[in-house]
């Protein structure tokens, strides 16, 4: 909302700098958002008169001038037609700079003739389009006074932006009622004129009574339309609206200046009376944007015999719409329901002026008095003879009352304020306080919906500032804990990547299409995405990590070991459900080339199995007794990769090299390894919320460690196999390990020759020569029941 | 001078002078072997009288201990020249690169979700969380949002689409525009709860909920997902001078720093009333804003009494719980704390711009050691 300070001192009598005008107006809640006078860019910038004009000796269109600027003649060149001896215009002096280009006047050569620099042009001053010739003042514009002080230019523009509970500062009176409530000087008085009006008013009546309770309406007949007073066009340029006609400005200026919207209609153009009916559904009106919508029902409009004229409280029809041409109006004042204005709106996707006060609510008491100033602005400006006023309807008071307890300033606001102090404060806002305190809101504060409302209006004028700090109370003692241990186990597996030397990236959590397809499809689409790459919400935490893993490979990257910790929008029984995940990518090299090691070697499976395992470990998970199996997805690699699961079902992880097909979605080359963790599947540690642990002693006797090399058929895998060999003796064998897998020479067709190693743990006693067969023995049947040989 | 004096000197010369091991094995061949002289100078001694061996063993016993430990010394001597001569030619270019594993890092937006939980446990504020598929209800509604409100104007909502099947007038889901929502989840839980123990309702409540939220806006200080922490205070005599405090206090521990000023500006929210905006002052330091002083304010938090009419939507009795709420958002904390300086790398999981702002796994923040972690 913009503003002119002498446009807010016609209705604020005030001697306040501006400087403490803008700092009142941001510590009342109307935060200014910038200020800027016109005149700071024409400093350098004087009323002179040209006292000869000569023709350039070197030029045909060009003239050499003198000029008094109001300090003696100055030699001017100057290209303009009109330019002439007597003439009186604005003189740019050397070093000021010129609005339209920001070029820095200088004394310089033209043709070979020195000039002392520029007579200007509207267009050059930035106050017009005309670039026709130079600027003509009247014969008795003071000589040598700077321009934009004589053009009344010297006028900052305030830029508040007005909070939507405000529509009433969405008149530059408001804003001058805050003001003078906060103690800036005093609300001049409105004068509302007495408007001289003969016989019926308008025809205009209501039919939908729910979208405008109130339809005010009066003719002006035998006026001419030409352009609105200058002072008017003027402010209304300042806050940036251009000057169209004396009508439609009139209408402007009201809703700047009062919050008060208006439509005039010409009334030639009408057939028959006005009516404010609802919509039907299809009707099309052409508005004076020049757009034409397509109205639905429950919109409400204003329309004759034939057409739809106006969106209610929102835009004028073009076909309605006033012009030079027009002689006879009439001016509309409605209530509009500010529901029905906010979710048309909505709807046609329409905002204006009209619309943003209509749908806060403007002051349902300001009809009469509105209609009344807008018609004594048309006759005064544009002459004609007004007719009577028609009143339609009513608009709702909405008139309620509270009953407040002062003490809520300190009880609420944590600001003691004195009774009577509140009391001023109130009545200078315009609300009615009785003496027992019960209070009555003003038509024009809608927003008032109870006593803390109250409290915030004493607050806010006595200033937010004054509010002391308080200390909360706290507890005794040392702060207790208060992580979830969901919270904890985020926490602890995040720091637990960082330390295995991934980083931790934060992506998108709506993606491509294209790639959610790729993991099975996401249950939840953005219906008004903001591109088609944010467009389905993540149902796997590895598409943001592969990408950036192609974008950081592609920017020169060697290895990238990436990580997110985010959620999955998943879709249970129709309803969202956002499981806590862990997505992680290994792409590039595993290890770059070295003097040591040779090659560069990319990642595999088993990386991922690694990382997987580690996170697990770290997050509490019981390692020991997970199972590998399948069905990773679809997005990985069918032969290398796997699940990891407590039980057949419960999925901790999915680990493996990335599908080559998803590679190619994602533009990378070679493999990559991708793991996805499931935090929420993971197992609350045992025993969480005691801190003893089992006793324990380290065994007294050495450990043994024996070897078996076996001829395992091919559909047997690793883990059967430890598992089986590990089986053969609980108690003794305290771990099994494989260390070695060969396949090729010396080994049969659909088999693998595997190594494992095995710790035997003696308890008591040492293990003597028989138990030591005993058990390998035992061992030996336990993976002979696989199909596994013992080598020779 | 004695024949065995003579041959001591002798014995003695030749094993200081062997250069090698041979050498000096064939010295103590010459000597101490099975036909060495010294062993045949030990034989002698059986055939000698009494008194002959009396007067040459000391010679003879002395003579080989002499030649004993003077192998035994030179021996050591040499063994030293040979590992020296061993080791010098083992010698490897120690400055030849090793491949030392790069260390991980921890996102700036999540460090500073630890820090901000690091601070207000010490409040006694527990950390609450919601959906980000947000039902209307929760996310506009009961924070006194109505459909037609303005507000929701201010705020670009991404709404999701009505899943197939979904009926016509099923209430439209968004992606939450704020984290306001889980104070509403935190209230109705409270009240449900207490309605439930049959007492008369509302305990007091401390939490932040920090979390991702989403607005359809993407420049370069805005992007369409960014993250927000919410705080609400509900309790009995709670006021806005407590806020003030809080907010305070909570920016003095999160920038370590005791010059942090607050100005509170009267604003606008629909669930708040007094509503606050609230500047923190700044000062300028090497061309950058820093927190802390008062050259100029920027604004860092919106804030207020939570409505009487959102309390009550949730269950609660407006006349006997109040409090406030407040809602900021975190990247932008992370961003005015590290020195970040453009919003838009921060989600795009740029490797380098990770290593450089991210922070070590280690760098855990506690109390005692200053939530912060330096440069």
């Amino acid at each position: 909302m913009k503003f002119t300070l002498s446009w807010l001192k016609d209705h604020l009598d005030t001697d306040a700098s501006l400087d403490a005008i803008l700092d009142a107006l941001t510590r009342v809640g109307l935060e200014v958002e910038g200020v800027e006078n016109p005149a700071a860019k024409l400093d350098g910038f004087t009323v002179a008169r040209v006292l000869t004009a000569e023709r350039h000796p070197q030029a045909d269109k060009l003239q050499v001038l003198s000029v008094d600027a109001g300090d003696g003649p100055l030699q001017v060149v100057c290209g303009a037609p009109n330019a002439r001896a007597g003439l009186v215009g604005v003189f740019g002096r050397p070093g000021a700079a010129v609005p339209a280009n920001g070029m820095v006047l200088k004394v310089a050569a033209i043709r070979g003739v020195e000039s002392n620099g520029m007579m200007c042009s509207t267009r050059e001053l930035e106050l017009g389009e005309d670039h026709d010739g130079i600027i003509e003042l009247p014969d008795d514009a003071p000589v040598g006074s700077a321009f934009a002080a004589y053009a009344g230019l010297d006028d900052p523009v305030i830029d508040v932006a007005i909070t939507p509970n405000r529509q009433d500062c969405m008149g530059v009176r408001g804003i001058a009622r805050d003001l003078a409530a906060a103690g800036l000087g005093t609300l001049k008085p409105l004068t509302v004129p007495e408007v001289p009006g003969s016989g019926a008013g308008p025809d205009v009546r209501i039919e939908d009574a729910a979208g405008c309770p109130a339809f005010y309406a009066q003719g002006v007949s035998g006026l001419t339309n030409g352009a609105a007073p200058e002072w008017m066009a003027k402010r209304l340029r300042a806050i940036g609206q251009k000057p169209i006609s004396a009508l439609v400005d009139i209408t402007n200026y009201l809703t700047a200046d009062l919050g008060r919207p208006l439509h005039v209609y010409d009334k030639a153009k009408l057939s028959g009376g006005l009516v404010a009916r609802a919509a039907r559904a299809g009707e099309t009106i052409e508005a004076l944007n020049g757009k034409t919508y397509t109205l639905a029902a429950g919109m409400t409009v204003i329309a004759d015999d034939v057409a739809v004229h106006d969106i209610g409280g929102i835009m004028g029809g073009a076909h309605s719409g006033v012009s030079e041409a027009t002689t006879e109006v009439v001016i509309e004042c409605a209530f509009f329901d500010p529901d029905t204005i906010a979710r048309t709106g909505q709807t046609l996707q329409l905002t204006s002026d009209a619309r943003q006060r209509f749908e806060r609510g403007v002051d349902p008491a300001f009809l009469d008095d509105g209609l009344a100033i807008a018609t004594f602005l048309v006759l005064e400006y544009c002459g004609g003879t007004a007719t009577g006023v028609t009143r339609a309807g009513a608009a709702p008071l909405g008139t309620r009352s509270y009953a407040y307890d002062p003490a809520r300033a300190a009880t609420l606001g944590g600001l003691a304020i004195a009774p009577e102090r509140q009391r001023a404060i109130l009545e200078s806002l315009g609300f009615t306080v009785g003496d027992d305190w019960q209070v009555t809101p003003p038509t024009w504060r809608r927003d008032i919906d109870g006593p803390a409302d109250l409290v915030e209006e004493v607050i806010r004028i006595e200033g937010l500032d004054k509010v002391p700090s308080v200390p909360l109370p706290r507890d005794a003692g040392v702060a207790r804990p208060t992580a979830t241990p969901e919270q904890k186990l985020e926490r602890r597996i995040r720091r637990a990547a960082a330390a295995r030397g991934l980083d931790e990236a934060v992506t998108w959590s709506f993606v491509p299409e294209k790639h959610a397809a790729l993991f099975g499809g996401g249950a939840w689409r953005v219906a008004n995405p903001i591109s088609e790459e944010l467009k389905v919400m993540r149902p796997s935490l590895l598409i943001g990590v592969l990408a950036a893993a192609e974008r950081n490979l592609r920017q020169g990257a060697e290895g990238v070991r990436l990580f997110e910790l985010g959620r999955r929008y998943l879709d249970e029984g129709g309803a969202p459900r956002e499981r806590v995940t862990l997505g992680l990518v290994l792409a590039g090299d595993r290890r770059p080339r070295g003097w040591r090691e040779g090659k560069a070697a990319p990642f595999d499976a088993y990386d991922a199995k690694a990382e997987a395992l580690a996170l697990l470990a770290a997050a509490g998970a019981p390692v020991d007794n997970l199972q590998v199996m399948g069905e990773a997805g679809a997005a990985f690699h069918p032969g290398r990769s796997g699940t990891l699961r407590l039980g057949p079902k419960t999925v901790l992880a999915a680990f493996g090299a990335v599908h080559p097909a998803v590679l190619k979605a994602f533009d990378l080359s070679g493999p990559v390894a991708a793991v996805e963790l499931y935090l929420d599947a993971i197992p609350a540690k045992r025993g969480a919320g005691g801190f003893m642990r089992p006793a324990y002693t380290p065994p007294a006797l050495q450990p043994v460690r024996r070897d078996f090399a076996f001829l395992v058929p091919a559909d047997v895998n690793a883990e059967a196999l430890t598992r089986a060999v590990k089986g053969a003796d609980k108690a003794a064998i305290v771990r099994a390990r494989v260390f070695d897998v060969f396949t090729g020479a010396g080994v049969p067709e659909g088999h693998a020759s595997v190594a494992i190693e095995t710790v035997l743990q003696p308890g008591e006693k040492s293990f003597t020569d028989a138990d030591l067969k005993a058990i390998a023995d035992r061992v030996i049947a336990a993976a002979a029941k696989l199909g596994a040989q013992l080598r020779g | 001078m004695s024949d065995i004096d003579e041959l001591k000197t002798h014995l003695l010369t030749a094993i200081e002078a062997s250069a090698a091991l041979d050498a000096l094995e064939a010295v103590r061949v010459e000597a101490l072997g099975k036909q060495g002289r010294v062993t045949q100078l030990l034989k002698t001694m059986g055939a000698m009288s009494p008194e002959e061996r009396q007067a040459n063993g000391p010679a003879i016993h002395g003579l080989r201990e002499a030649v004993t430990n003077a192998i035994a010394a030179r021996k050591a001597v040499l063994e030293q020249i040979a590992l020296d001569a061993q080791l010098a030619g083992e010698a490897l270019d120690m400055t030849l690169p090793v491949d030392v594993p790069a260390a991980g890092t921890v996102h700036p937006v999540a460090q500073v979700m630890d820090e901000l939980a690091e601070i207000f446990a010490d409040l006694g504020f527990a950390v609450a969380t919601g959906p980000e598929i947000e039902d209307d209800w929760h996310n506009f509604g009961a924070l006194n949002i109505p459909e037609t409100h303005p507000a929701r104007a201010m705020q670009d909502t991404f709404y999701i689409a009505k899943p197939e099947g979904a009926a016509d007038d099923a209430a439209p889901m968004v992606l939450r525009t704020h984290t306001s929502p889980v104070q509403i989840r935190t209230m109705v839980e409270v009240a449900r709860r207490h309605a439930g123990a049959g007492s008369a309702g509302g305990a007091p409540i401390r939490i932040i909920a920090p979390g991702r939220v989403y607005r359809s806006d993407w420049d370069a200080t805005h992007t369409p997902m960014f993250h927000q922490v919410e705080g609400l205070v509900i309790d009995k005599g709670i006021t806005l001078a407590h806020l003030k405090w809080t907010l305070e206090t909570f920016l003095r521990a999160f920038f370590e720093r005791d010059d942090v000023v607050l100005r509170l500006r009267p604003s606008y929210f629909p669930f708040t009333e007094p509503s606050a905006e609230v500047d923190v002052g700044f000062s300028v330091e090497k061309g950058k804003r820093v927190i802390g002083g008062d050259e100029g304010w920027m604004e860092v938090l919106g804030s207020g009494m939570v409505h009487p009419r959102v309390i009550a939507a949730c269950g609660l009795d407006p006349d006997e719980w109040q409090g406030f709420a407040f809602g900021c958002g975190i990247d932008r904390l992370a961003m005015l704390k590290y020195g970040i300086d453009d919003l838009r790398p921060v989600f795009e999981a740029d490797v380098r711009w990770l290593k450089h702002y991210g922070f070590a796994a280690l760098d855990v923040p506690t109390l005692s050691g200053g939530v912060g972690t330096a440069a």
